[in-house]
């Protein structure tokens, strides 16, 4: 019965961020989406904890603690920040439209349960269900990239796609310590860096294309 | 004996939705009106509205047909008997199995049905603005709530509403991430359906803004007063649905005793106390959308049911 | 017994035909061939009636000394031919006793008449025909003789051109049916059915004849994308001739998908199910998105028949995945399912295709646009198309419910089966029915709310006037028998039980021992459903408050002008046009499906031109796949043209080469 419940929430914390994915890619604003991811790395801390509590791992504390500060406080406020000084357009420019994106991200998820469940047939079926709603998450961040013009959208799509990394290195369990951390940490730093130099390049030309458009409409009148 | 007293209580059930739906709709504007810092209308005015309305004549439009004059009965015929079958303190009511969920969503479809031909039969362009709008969202909230059912169907194994009810109070059934998504499809759907804030604003009278309000905007006296007592009963409707498919608790079964009876009499009239007050927080503080994003936004409604649904068929493989 | 009586209103029907091939230009003939035709159907109604109340009659055959001389013309009367000749000959009846008041203001009736008695037969010969060649030969009558009636008002461009596409995709649907029947029948195998029932074919050969099937028998009933001449065709023909173009000939289709693929092609492989179940889905979808842009009415009841046979083709698909899986009681629910859906859509669409022909007749107008009002005029024409346009909502208490709520049953057995891609389309076919269902009410919405309610948009809506007697007694018929139904759906469902036990040798439980005249699909537990309460409780609850209020509130009514917001505008021009009722949905969905654009032309200030909203739609189906079938027939054309101008020696010499060749793969064949 305990450990039915130890589970159910791990379960429930790991689909809150498939919800958190579906939700991201729903939004239609910068702020609003970047709100969203902050919620998305508070779900996925508060699934590491509870990986950390269930399987007694201490280390795992670490993790959430990195994700909570980092992707949760820090990297938000500090989009927020470069969003309004640089005054990038607030409505997200999609490249398919809002209800399309959510019909492939559901075929998605449905493509990544198939996966697993081919990949693992023998295997613990609630922990197949795990990995395949890691798997979701990342695919989820690819296809926010993929669908998305705005640079900003596009890194944070990035960051959620790592999210459903660690969740799917959390979940597994009895890897060691020092591989763990490395991994997440490698990781991270490896895609904020990336995140960032990307969103620099992209942003400007970004930027630069809407203010050209914007004068192109004043010189026609 | 054994056939009175469910007669009575599926009767008391019939009635208490008619006496409670005013009451609601009194206390959800008392709650927004307070949270504004407003005193508010109190909240035995529907009542009085409603009385009041009765009693004036009907002005029809010239050119108004029998369609016109007989939707607001139908209309109110139909969500009232979808609303009688809706479990409210007691379970396993004398006539839940004559029609099972799919048949309750299909009667509340009949209604919006005449809804909708009643806001085009005079002719006017914001009737046709009105009914316009509202198949459209029905054409995204009906597939959902339809989708929902299914994952609720899935899990106890039966459409019936009193068994999915029992079975969601029974301790087997956990917490479930396809539950959860279950659960905010059908508040999206219930926000929609029911015209409240971020899709339509129950409030106005401008045109932009409104969609059930364009419908019934050439109705007045008696027909007007039906027309806005089945709009109440059917948010009664949605938070007796969401109560009893997931928070059944203080439900009782049809058999035990009259304390029981009581008790459930309160859990309701708690859980109803408490979605009015949720659902008028929620309004003041979210903004209306504009018309274009409500199908985005129901369409969330559409994709959160159908992938709970996809995670019951591959939970239920174990 | 059963069987000879239906043969005779078959060769009565014909011999009616040469009739009035004779006489046709006599004003008397019409009543005179439209109430033979009524009498014959009601024969052949009463007869498949019998036969599948009988429960356990024995199937009947009979050999007649016509056709191929070895094989002789076969027929035989089984449970679910039983079935389709009830669905086929209450079309006939219901539409011949409509055409006795409609035939009246027919132009072209000696177009008409010769062939109307000569479809009903051939529909007849369709589902009693025995043996391939007595099919193939009926199923081509039924084409040819149904070109013929789309035709009939040949002055018109659009209908030659209809003519045109519906030939050319009959006959691609006949050649792939022989196609299928050759593989079935093999090198030396017999063309009657009764050996092919006794030799399934191998599991190859089985796959490529399901292929052929779908395609052969989905391009007569209108799956998307085989749908193409259905929406130029049904409306072109005379609405009594629509009727059961729609209602009735699309059904003999689905018969036909049902006699070769369960009892044919043997026990089903699992993987069957699913192009059967894509192929609905998608149908139902896109056939309502199609139906919903429309503004002529008859083409929107055409293009919500594909919706319909989508439905049903949902049923069949579910029906075979349950079966492979030997579930047989959920297979028997979805069958039964799929079978009351093709009973009720028979019913309310020639109900729907006669109201629009009673509009048509009155005003002499189809465009949405130019109608409205009509519910003043056409009262009881109106009162019956809203049945029918609620029954085919699937909106409780009427038929259409209760087929729609079997069908979303059998889809919730679903998780019983063991195949995971079937796992996965099912609830996704679910969810697709239910979106269908709901586009459904959008679409009837806009048919009646813009063909009657309203404003009349023009001087003919003005002055319609209520159609005949005759008419109104057919469209009652119907209307009356949707309501019974959707009342009692236990008995209809008794009735099916000999078909499904015929066909998957399952049925469902017996829904004359339940209590209260419910229906219970699987058991009491899991659902139940009862039409008669449902229907008692709106008419009482709806009676008791306008008893409740009229005695004790206010009774009194004023009439005024229109508040329309303090702006009521006289013209009817300022209503809500059918055009503008579908914009929203058009944007949600139009987008996507059709790649509609909408585009806006405003004139800058000051200059005098009109401002312009043009939208396009585009229909992916032509463009993806019939134009460049177009393109490619016309290319080779082109190339083969050459052919036309050689010398008697070259034309010679291509014969002789082609002799050489086929005695050479004669002689290399093993």
């Amino acid at each position: 019965m305990r450990h039915d419940l130890f589970f159910d929430v791990a379960h429930l914390l790991a689909g809150g961020l498939v919800l958190m994915s579906f939700l991201m890619l729903y939004q239609d604003r910068l702020y609003a989406l970047i709100n969203v991811f902050a919620g998305h790395a508070i779900v996925l801390t508060l699934s590491v904890a509870w990986q950390a509590y269930v399987q007694d791992a201490p280390h795992l504390y670490v993790t959430a603690f990195i994700a909570l500060g980092f992707k949760a406080i820090i990297i938000p406020i500090a989009l927020h920040r470069i969003v309004e000084r640089l005054g990038i357009h607030r409505e997200i420019e999609t490249v398919l439209n809002i209800g399309l994106t959510m019909l492939g991200g559901i075929g998605l998820v449905a493509l990544s349960v198939v996966v697993m469940l081919r990949v693992a047939p023998g295997g613990d079926p609630l922990a197949r269900e795990d990995l395949a709603f890691a798997l979701s998450v990342v695919l989820l961040g690819l296809l926010m990239m993929v669908s998305r013009r705005n640079a900003v959208s596009q890194v944070i799509g990035f960051m959620s796609l790592e999210n459903g990394l660690i969740l799917a290195a959390t979940g597994a369990k009895g890897m060691p310590l020092v591989v763990e951390i490395s991994v997440a940490f490698s990781v991270l730093i490896a895609f904020i860096v990336i995140g960032i130099f990307l969103f620099r390049i992209r942003e400007r030309f970004d930027t630069v294309d809407i203010q050209a458009l914007d004068s192109f409409r004043g010189e026609i009148e | 004996m054994d056939l009175i007293q469910p007669l009575i209580v599926q009767g008391a059930q019939m009635f208490l939705a008619l006496a409670l739906a005013p009451a609601l709709i009194g206390f959800v504007r008392k709650v927004k009106a307070q949270l504004l810092r407003r005193r508010g209308p109190p909240i035995l005015q529907p009542y009085r509205d409603l009385i009041r309305l009765l009693r004036k004549d009907v002005v029809l439009a010239d050119n108004a047909s029998w369609l016109f004059r007989a939707a607001p009965y139908m209309v109110f015929a139909g969500t009232w008997v979808a609303a009688a079958l809706v479990p409210t303190f007691a379970s396993g009511l004398m006539f839940s199995w004559s029609a099972d969920l799919v048949a309750i969503i299909a009667l509340l479809g009949s209604a919006r049905f005449f809804l909708a031909l009643a806001g085009l039969d005079v002719g006017t362009s914001f009737g046709g603005i009105g009914s316009s709008r509202e198949v459209m969202i029905a054409s995204l909230a009906e597939p959902a709530l339809i989708v929902i059912v299914f994952t609720m169907a899935l899990l106890a194994g039966s459409t019936q509403l009193s068994t999915i009810a029992s079975f969601m109070a029974s301790n087997d059934v956990g917490i479930r991430i396809s539950l959860g998504m279950a659960l905010i499809a059908l508040l999206i759907v219930a926000l929609a359906e029911n015209a409240r804030i971020p899709v339509d604003n129950p409030a106005t009278h401008l045109e932009l803004t409104m969609v059930h309000e364009a419908m019934v905007l050439e109705y007045s006296g008696r027909h007007l007063a039906l027309m806005e007592f089945a709009a109440w009963l059917q948010l009664l409707l949605y938070l007796s649905l969401i109560g009893c498919m997931f928070a059944p608790w203080g439900l009782t079964t049809a058999s035990t005793n009259p304390g029981g009876y009581l008790v459930g009499l309160a859990a309701y009239i708690l859980k109803l106390i408490a979605g009015g007050m949720v659902l008028g927080l929620f309004e003041v503080v979210i903004a209306k959308m504009r018309v274009f994003r409500v199908p985005e936004f129901v369409g969330v409604a559409l994709m959160l049911a159908l992938l709970a649904t996809l995670l019951r068929y591959v939970s239920s493989s174990q | 017994m059963t069987l000879i009586a239906l043969l005779w209103c078959i060769a009565a029907w014909l011999g009616l035909s040469v009739f009035a091939v004779v006489v046709a230009r006599t004003a008397i003939v019409g009543t005179i061939v439209y109430a033979a035709c009524l009498a014959i159907g009601m024969l052949g109604l009463s007869a498949g009636l019998e036969h599948l109340i009988a429960a356990t009659a024995p199937a009947e055959t009979i050999i007649l000394p016509l056709g191929l001389p070895w094989l002789g013309a076969n027929f035989r009367l089984d449970n679910l031919s039983a079935f389709f000749v009830l669905v086929v000959d209450l079309g006939a009846a219901t539409a011949s006793l409509y055409a006795l008041g409609y035939g009246r203001h027919e132009s072209e009736q000696h177009r008409v008449l010769p062939f109307y008695p000569a479809f009903l037969a051939a529909m007849n010969l369709v589902v009693l025909a025995d043996d391939a060649f007595t099919f193939l030969v009926s199923w081509e009558l039924m084409s040819l003789v149904s070109w013929a009636l789309v035709v009939a008002h040949h002055h018109d461009r659009e209908n030659i051109r209809a003519g045109y596409v519906y030939l050319l995709m009959a006959s691609f649907g006949t050649v792939a049916l022989l196609l299928a029947f050759g593989l079935l029948a093999g090198p030396e195998g017999s063309y009657a059915f009764a050996e092919l029932r006794l030799h399934p074919p191998s599991e190859t050969l089985a796959a490529a004849v399901l292929a052929l099937t779908i395609v052969g028998t989905g391009s007569k009933a209108g799956l998307i994308p085989l749908h193409v001449w259905l929406p130029l065709a049904h409306p072109a023909a005379p609405s009594h001739v629509s009727a059961l173009m729609s209602g009735v000939m699309t059904k003999v289709a689905v018969y036909a998908f049902i006699r070769i693929v369960f009892t044919f092609l043997g026990p089903p492989q699992w993987w069957w199910a699913l192009p059967v179940l894509i192929a609905g889905a998608a149908s139902a979808v896109i056939g309502v998105l199609y139906a919903l842009n429309q503004s002529d009415l008859k083409k929107l009841l055409a293009y919500s028949t594909i919706d319909n046979i989508g439905v049903i083709f949902i049923g069949l698909g579910l029906a075979l995945a349950f079966q492979t899986n030997a579930l047989g009681a959920a297979a028997a629910l979805a069958m039964a399912a799929a079978l009351l859906h093709v009973f009720n859509h028979a019913l309310f669409k020639s109900l729907l295709f006669f109201g629009a022909g009673a509009v048509l007749t009155s005003t002499g107008e189809r465009n949405l646009e130019r109608l409205g009002g009509l519910i003043h005029t056409m009262p009881v024409t109106a009162f019956l198309f809203l049945l029918a346009s609620m029954a085919i909502c699937a909106l409780p208490p009427l038929n259409g419910f209760v087929s729609e709520w079997l069908t979303f049953q059998a889809v919730l057995i679903s998780p019983q089966l063991p195949q995971w891609s079937l796992r996965l389309i099912v609830p996704a076919v679910g969810a697709m029915l239910a979106l269908a269902a709901a586009l459904t009410a959008a679409c009837f919405v806009k048919a009646f709310g813009f063909a009657f309610l309203g404003r009349p948009r023009s001087d003919v809506a003005k002055r319609a006037v209520e159609t005949d007697t005759f008419s109104l007694a057919g469209m009652f018929s119907l209307g009356a028998l949707c309501l019974f139904i959707g009342i009692l759906p236990g008995f209809v469902i008794d009735r099916l039980a000999p078909v499904t036990q015929f066909l998957l040798s399952a049925r469902l439980p017996v829904q004359a021992d339940v209590p209260w005249l419910s229906i219970i699909p699987i058991s009491e537990g899991r659902s139940s459903y009862n039409g008669l309460l449902v229907f008692l409780f709106i008419l009482i609850s709806s009676l008791g408050a306008v008893l409740v209020i009229h005695t004790f509130a206010s009774r009194k009514v004023r009439r005024s002008a229109a508040w329309d917001c303090g702006f009521p505008d006289p013209r009817p021009v300022t209503q809500y046009s059918a055009d503008s009722f579908v914009q929203p949905l058009r944007r949600v969905y139009g987008t996507l499906v059709f790649l509609a654009r909408e585009k806006v032309q405003m004139p800058t200030p000051g200059e005098m031109s009109p401002a312009r909203f043009t939208v396009t739609m585009q229909d992916l189906a032509w463009r993806l796949i019939y134009s460049p079938i177009v393109h490619a027939v016309e290319f080779s054309a082109e190339r083969l043209n050459v052919l036309q101008f050689m010398t008697i020696r070259r034309y010679l010499a291509l014969v002789f080469s082609a002799l050489i060749f086929l005695l050479i793969v004669l002689a290399s064949w093993t």
